[in-house]
């Protein structure tokens, strides 16, 4: 009787989805897109909760629907009218030379489709993830957390983080190439700025708490930074003039301090004659934690640089607008 | 017996939230969608979170739930009023879409 009732839950889950993302891919109207979106990646979060995958729900919840759907609104806010409402442009032979394309795509994608339900079944077969997390769980005390998910994303696999982090630094570079930020939004009314003061300091909470509880349960910096960022998406939301951005010297060593300490401590512990990033056990759980609180600070910074779509006039050093730097803000 | 409790404010709070969304669907415009959709966020949360409370293991676990709902119940009510604010200023005429 429990399993039917969990069984009609995750059909009707599984429905909803390929509902959403149906709804996201095929209207014409972007805005309506961006809100199935949205809903699919709040829907996705839930459905990685059933799988027991709370780790990655809580990254796909903050991440997934939360700062990508905040960062597509605002690339709306600068694609012209007509684009986003999808008004019709006239012309049948472009409808005729559009089927061509569509049925080209169909086909491609259905090839995909069959070659990764083959190679998943391949995998499947191969793989023995039983004994993986059993190997996991009989080295779980060495690595200085008690989380799995921690354990491999900061120890076993710690390589494969480091070079994530590198890429997100790269990352901003692009950001940056852009040219300057967006224009800031004006500043809102007495709700919104005042409920954005007041989420601020709890956002900054919750996320140490992530951070913190990351070694032992669902958590991580991944997560906490998100959550970082998105204190700063609102407080630009909000329309705070400067938005507490640090100025450029602060900014610069925020972004490379997550890959920083991270390539220090796995030196570090070469000197004392072990391999890379192959901490000593007793050191291990103060070693993540620090490598997490900065690469906490700096996937934070990343993404809001994202959500502003360019250089801040701190990063160029010319702050003309808005108060000084360090000027509290009324 | 806390048990029952938990169960029938649980229920009553569903309710709500069935009710919040028919009328989403049903109702003729948006102030009163607004209306249907802040009461299932309010109400319907706020009695789930009652009915959650009594299963509570301890005291911790009370504390997070409470604070999910104030969150919820001060980001509704801003998005609400932000959301009525816009299609006041539409009809006015003082918005140009």
């Amino acid at each position: 009787m429990e399993t039917l009732a969990w069984g009609l839950l995750d059909l009707l889950l599984i429905a909803a989805l390929l509902a959403l993302a149906w709804g996201a891919l095929s209207g014409k109207n972007l805005q309506r897109a961006v809100v199935h979106f949205i809903g699919f990646g709040l829907l996705l979060a839930l459905i990685w909760l059933r799988l027991r995958a709370p780790d990655i729900a809580l990254a796909e919840a903050a991440i997934g629907a939360g700062l990508t759907g905040a960062l597509l609104l605002a690339a709306l806010r600068d694609t012209p009218r007509e684009v986003v409402s999808g008004a019709d442009q006239p012309g049948d032979a472009k409808a005729a030379n559009s089927f061509g394309v569509a049925a080209g795509l169909a086909l491609l994608s259905g090839g995909l489709v069959v070659l990764l339900a083959m190679a998943y079944l391949q995998a499947l077969e191969q793989a023995d993830p039983v004994r993986l997390a059993q190997q996991i769980q009989i080295h779980l005390e060495q690595t200085g957390v008690s989380n799995p998910v921690t354990a491999v994303l900061l120890n076993f696999r710690a390589y494969d983080t480091l070079l994530e982090l590198a890429v997100l630094m790269a990352a901003v570079l692009g950001i940056m190439a852009l040219g300057p930020a967006r224009a800031a939004y004006l500043a809102s009314g007495t709700m919104l700025s005042g409920l954005s003061r007041w989420l601020t300091p709890i956002l900054i909470l919750v996320s140490g708490y992530l951070l913190w509880v990351g070694a032992h349960a669902p958590g991580g910096a991944f997560q906490a930074g998100a959550l970082l960022a998105g204190a700063g998406v609102l407080l630009r939301l909000a329309g705070f003039p400067d938005q507490q951005i640090p100025p450029a010297t602060v900014l610069r060593s925020l972004i490379i301090t997550g890959v920083s300490l991270f390539l220090a401590v796995g030196l570090g512990v070469m000197l004392a004659g072990r391999g890379f990033l192959d901490y000593p056990p007793a050191w291990a759980g103060g070693l993540i934690l620090l490598i997490e609180t900065a690469a906490t600070l700096g996937i934070a910074t990343t993404l809001v640089l994202a959500f502003l779509g360019g250089a801040p006039p701190q990063w160029t050093g010319l702050h003309g607008s808005g108060p000084a730097a360090g000027e509290p803000n009324s | 017996m806390s048990e029952l409790l938990a169960a029938a404010l649980i229920i009553i709070g569903l309710i709500f939230f069935i009710a919040g969304s028919i009328g989403l669907l049903r109702l003729p415009d948006i102030y009163s969608r607004l209306h249907a959709l802040t009461k299932a966020d309010n109400v319907g949360l706020g009695l789930l979170v009652i009915g959650l409370l009594l299963l509570a293991d301890d005291l911790f676990i009370a504390l997070k739930l409470l604070l999910v709902w104030l969150l919820v119940l001060a980001s509704s009510a801003t998005s609400a009023h932000l959301i009525a604010q816009r299609a006041r200023r539409r009809e006015r005429g003082l918005w140009k879409p």
